[in-house]
């Protein structure tokens, strides 16, 4: 076992961990993060997404011992008092059926924001390519995106 | 009792209101409860081995030394389940004799595909459990796979189950096909490949299960929950008072939870035996070989027709992939295209017949369209071909074909009435979205110029039945059930609205536009219903989502509850505004005296006075709630016209989609927002099966496609924007509404190959079997201009092989030999 501190959506965890945990199982299983859900485990499909000091990473990807000492955000830890921008554009747009893929969309566009604050709609296309949904055929993703960028999310 | 009732400002009509999902507020934020999440005391985690082999006999299994590993505290083979699992159901024996093979949830002594389960470890944690299989002593005698379906039913082939290999075989006709074929101008003969699809919801399945004295609940990532309900008790001998079933938060389906699966009756024998909670939630990998899988279909067409074009006959012969085992309605999924070839258009003779073949795959059983979007496939692909031959344009030939918005209600050839449509009033639309002249130029002008990339329009003319179904003709259909749908309304003291239905979504707004509905209904503001739905103990009745049913039956099912909750609200309104029923009318919530004397009563004030109960008249119960159960009368028939352009690069066969335009008529629309969503996620689906996804097993019968690095669920850069819009031709019911949800699946794969095809059409290729590759693309390419320059024999040969050698579906029976493929008479 190892000891590890992570800071999840602000608050800090101290855990002792085996060293083969993955983080997503760490953040839904130990910390109790749900929110953060598993759609695959190839990392192909992105539904696990968190931000990791800032970037975003698949979260079964990572092991909780590398997250040691790490600031880990989740989409439970997206709205301060009110909706993030990026949550209320998915809302507006309709950019979610069933939700499962939305936490993982909404943190890698968080993460695309940041690095392109005005991105077009291809460069919408080809940020997301990492993350999949199987409801939405991406049109409403893209508009999404693209509505949170216009009002600003980044700056 | 005294208490204030808020007044409400008479709602403007919900209906068409672009409202914002209700659901969306906890999926955003990550307050969800997928099956996943949810944890209980002492819950025990349950890792499932499954076999290596696609065909082989359990010589031994022995799971003992499991038992000893850290943190197990059971483990069990098949054998232990032997005398209590039954035989997973089949609900649809299509035909009289059908073989139906018994399917043991787990495995006793013989595995017949690669994924079915062979014993199980439970353990305190998912790792423990997932590590100790590894201790799981077992053997094998391999047999001989089974694994194509054009010679599973030859002399001398290996069987799959003792049985033999054929499950059914179903036919089909009206009208005299000879005739129509005898003295036609044309017959062409087209053989179609529908490969094999893995639907891919975003969620895993996953499912847990508690036991408590003789109570069992059972949470599962199902669009079924009442249908599980019934048939767990089936299953297990457990009565079915003693089942409670809860799909929570589901993270889409597509057909692929529409099931009742080996592990959640197996969840449930395990939670019996250990008395504790139990849960499994499956890898994507292991889901990818485990969840049923979809199409797999050799489709042999043949259509006849005048020199104008007008066809006079269709004749379809299907072998259908059942996989090793007939699971809830695998054999009747071909079965929904049988009445769906004909689609829009008149002929005077049809036949249709399909046979189902074992192989040791995966069943296959129902996704998104179920049969329907192989049927339009296969006639609009053909449709595109006729066009061609005879050098009609292809708009043109539909519109030759096609029933006139005036001949409807239209009795189809396949025997189903099409209530309404429009097919002109939709195609003239999505031509002049699409600029389909322009298009066309653009296209003589590169094809003349030689553009190495060239552009191809695509055309699908569609229609579907949905709305699963009148009771009357699954019965006639053989189908175990009914097609009803289930709603109760109860209205609260307060005044405000709690709307259970037996429809079950899972990505579908439900919430939303169910909400819509009553609130119009009703003449409640939106924001006062709350609909409940997904729980057995919540929603004792219903029979859940599939088939693009829930509006068109479940949202009648609500009309009619609050039909009946505005009936009993009147007689106690009458007695409040001292007014005769007659002389009182109801509109937008207010009930009003007819009397003249301006006395009105809103529906919350009524509700609250069935609470209190005081004054109500005699004999009048004091309660608004209603049920009411609904059985259409018939199904409901969306149509529409999508069409494709592609950019086909005959250098790379790289296949870029320039634009779409999709024109769809679903008649009244609830709401327009969630509406385009499901046409937009449908038509991602219908594309992905153009170009992308094919589920592959090697010729040992391991499947290859086990991760989505492999199996290619398209993302966001591999798709295009789309243009949708509608037309609005009301359906027979009264909300005037059809089905949505599968609409976009079942128009846009034809569109998107019709499209390719026509791009490449003057190097002589006439089609690409799907999912059209660069690969595929590019070697149809060179093999086409290899026959070009070849001698006029060899072209011929060349067009015979049609590209896509070695998939014609040889071992098929035909009934005749007087195929003509290509040729005219």
């Amino acid at each position: 076992m190892a000891e590890i501190t992570v800071t999840v959506d602000g608050v800090s965890y101290v855990d002792n961990v085996e060293p083969r945990l993955l983080l997503v199982h760490y953040l839904r299983e130990v910390v109790g993060k749900t929110g953060t859900p598993i759609g695959c485990d190839t990392s192909n499909c992105g539904a696990c997404t968190v931000l990791m000091d800032g970037a975003s990473v698949k979260s079964c990807a990572v092991l909780a011992v590398q997250a040691d000492g790490t600031q880990i955000t989740t989409i439970e830890g997206m709205a301060n008092g009110e909706l993030h921008p990026l949550q209320r554009a998915f809302h507006e747009e309709h950019a979610l059926q069933c939700g499962y893929c939305t936490p993982g969309m909404i943190m890698a566009a968080t993460d695309l924001l940041k690095e392109n604050p005005h991105p077009s709609d291809q460069e919408i296309r080809d940020g997301l390519e990492g993350n999949l949904c199987r409801c939405t055929g991406y049109e409403n993703i893209v508009r999404a995106v693209r509505r949170a960028a216009e009002a600003g999310v980044s700056e | 009792m005294t208490a204030q009732t808020e007044k409400h400002e008479a709602p403007a009509a919900e209906l068409g209101k672009a409202r914002l999902r209700k659901e969306d507020a906890r999926l955003i934020t990550g307050q969800t409860n997928w099956t996943d999440n949810i944890t209980l005391p002492g819950m025990l985690h349950i890792a499932f081995l499954r076999s290596p082999y696609a065909h082989a006999r359990i010589t031994s299994v022995d799971v003992s030394a499991a038992r000893g590993e850290p943190g197990v505290i059971a483990a069990y083979s098949g054998a232990d389940f032997a005398d209590e699992q039954g035989s997973l159901p089949c609900a649809w024996p299509v035909t009289p004799d059908i073989v139906i093979p018994a399917h043991p949830p787990m495995a006793t002594d013989e595995v017949r595909y690669v994924g079915e389960a062979v014993a199980c470890v439970v353990a305190r944690d998912r790792y423990a459990a997932a590590d100790a299989l590894s201790a799981i002593e077992i053997d094998y005698e391999p047999l001989p796979p089974v694994l194509d379906i054009r010679t599973a039913l030859d002399d001398g082939s290996p069987k799959v189950h003792e049985a033999g290999n054929k499950s059914y075989e179903w036919v089909l006709a009206n009208g005299d096909l000879d005739a129509a074929f005898r003295d036609a101008h044309v017959v062409l003969e087209r053989n179609y490949r529908q490969q094999r699809l893995i639907p891919s919801a975003m969620e895993p399945r996953a499912v847990v299960c508690s036991c408590v004295g003789d109570e069992f609940t059972l949470w599962s990532a199902t669009q079924i929950p009442h249908i599980l309900r019934f048939l767990l008790a089936v299953v297990t001998g457990i009565p079915e008072q003693d089942i409670r079933v809860i799909a929570p938060d589901v993270g889409g389906g597509f057909g692929s939870k529409l099931q009742v699966t080996a592990e959640e009756v197996l969840a449930v024998l395990i939670a019996r035996r250990l008395h504790r909670p139990v849960k499994w939630t499956e890898s994507r990998s292991e889901g990818n070989m485990t969840v049923h899988h979809g199409r797999d279909q050799w489709q042999r067409i043949r259509i006849a027709a005048d020199s104008d074009g007008k066809i006079r006959g269709l004749s379809v012969d299907l072998l259908a992939d059942m996989g090793a085992y007939l699971m809830l309605v695998t054999p009747g999924v071909p079965l929904l295209g049988a009445f769906m070839y004909n689609s829009i258009y008149k002929m005077d003779a049809y036949s249709f017949r399909c046979t189902g073949v074992f192989t040791t795959k995966m069943p296959t059983d129902a996704y998104r369209g179920a049969g329907r979007p192989e049927a339009t496939f296969a006639i609009e692909r053909i449709m595109d071909e006729l066009a061609a031959e005879l050098g009609i344009e292809p708009l043109e030939l539909r519109e030759r074909n096609w029933i006139k918005h005036e001949e409807f209600p239209y009795n189809s050839i396949s025997g189903l009435t099409y209530d309404s449509g429009n097919y002109e009033a939709a195609t003239a639309k999505a031509r002049e979205l699409f600029r389909y002249d322009e298009l066309r130029a653009e296209q003589e002008r590169r094809r003349a110029s030689g553009d190495p990339v060239q552009l191809g329009i695509g055309i699908s003319t569609y229609t579907e039945m949905c709305g699963l179904a009148p009771s009357r003709v699954l019965g006639s259909l053989a189908y175990g059930a009914g097609g009803w749908e289930h709603a109760s309304i109860r209205m609260l003291p307060t005044g405000k609205v709690e709307v259970v239905t037996g429809s079950s979504a899972h990505g579908q707004g439900h919430e939303t536009a169910w909400s819509q509905i009553v609130a119009d209904q009703l003449g409640v503001p939106f924001e006062d219903v709350r609909v409940l739905h997904g729980d057995t103990q919540i929603s004792p009745k219903g029979m859940d989502t599939y088939g693009s049913r829930s509006l068109t039956v479940g949202g009648m099912a609500l009309v009619g509850a609050c039909d009946k909750v505005i009936a009993k609200a009147k007689t106690i309104a009458s007695a409040m505004l001292e007014a005769p029923p007659e002389e009182v009318e109801f509109e937008a919530g207010v009930f009003k005296a007819r009397n003249g004397s301006g006395a009105s009563k809103t529906i919350q004030e009524i509700a609250l006075a069935t609470f209190a109960a005081h004054e109500l008249p005699d004999g009048v119960e004091p309660s608004l709630d209603s049920d009411a159960t609904y059985d259409p009368d018939n199904f409901s028939f969306p149509h529409g016209t999508h069409l494709c352009a592609t950019e086909v690069d005959t250098e790379t066969g790289m296949v870029t989609i320039r634009s779409y335009v999709a024109v769809d008529d679903i008649g009244k629309v609830v709401n327009p927002l969630i509406v385009d969503g499901q046409v937009h996620g449908g038509i991602a689906q219908g594309i992905a099966q153009a170009l992308y996804e094919e589920a592959v097993y090697d010729d040992a019968g391991n499947l290859l496609t086990t991760t989505l690095a492999d199996y290619l669920v398209p993302s966001a850069a591999d798709l295009p924007s789309y243009v949708t819009s509608r037309t609005e031709t009301p359906s027979g019911n009264r909300l005037g509404v059809k089905g949505v949800g599968e609409a976009g699946t079942i128009a846009s794969t034809p569109a998107v190959v019709n499209a390719i095809v026509d791009a490449l059409r003057p190097l002589g290729i006439r089609d690409i079997t799907m999912p059209c590759t660069p690969e595929r693309v590019w070697r149809a390419i060179q093999t086409a201009q290899g026959a070009q320059q070849a001698s006029p024999a060899e072209q011929h040969a060349a067009r015979q092989s049609d590209q896509t050698q070695g998939n014609s579906p040889q071992g098929m029976v035909t009934e005749s030999g007087d195929a003509q493929t290509g040729g005219t008479a």
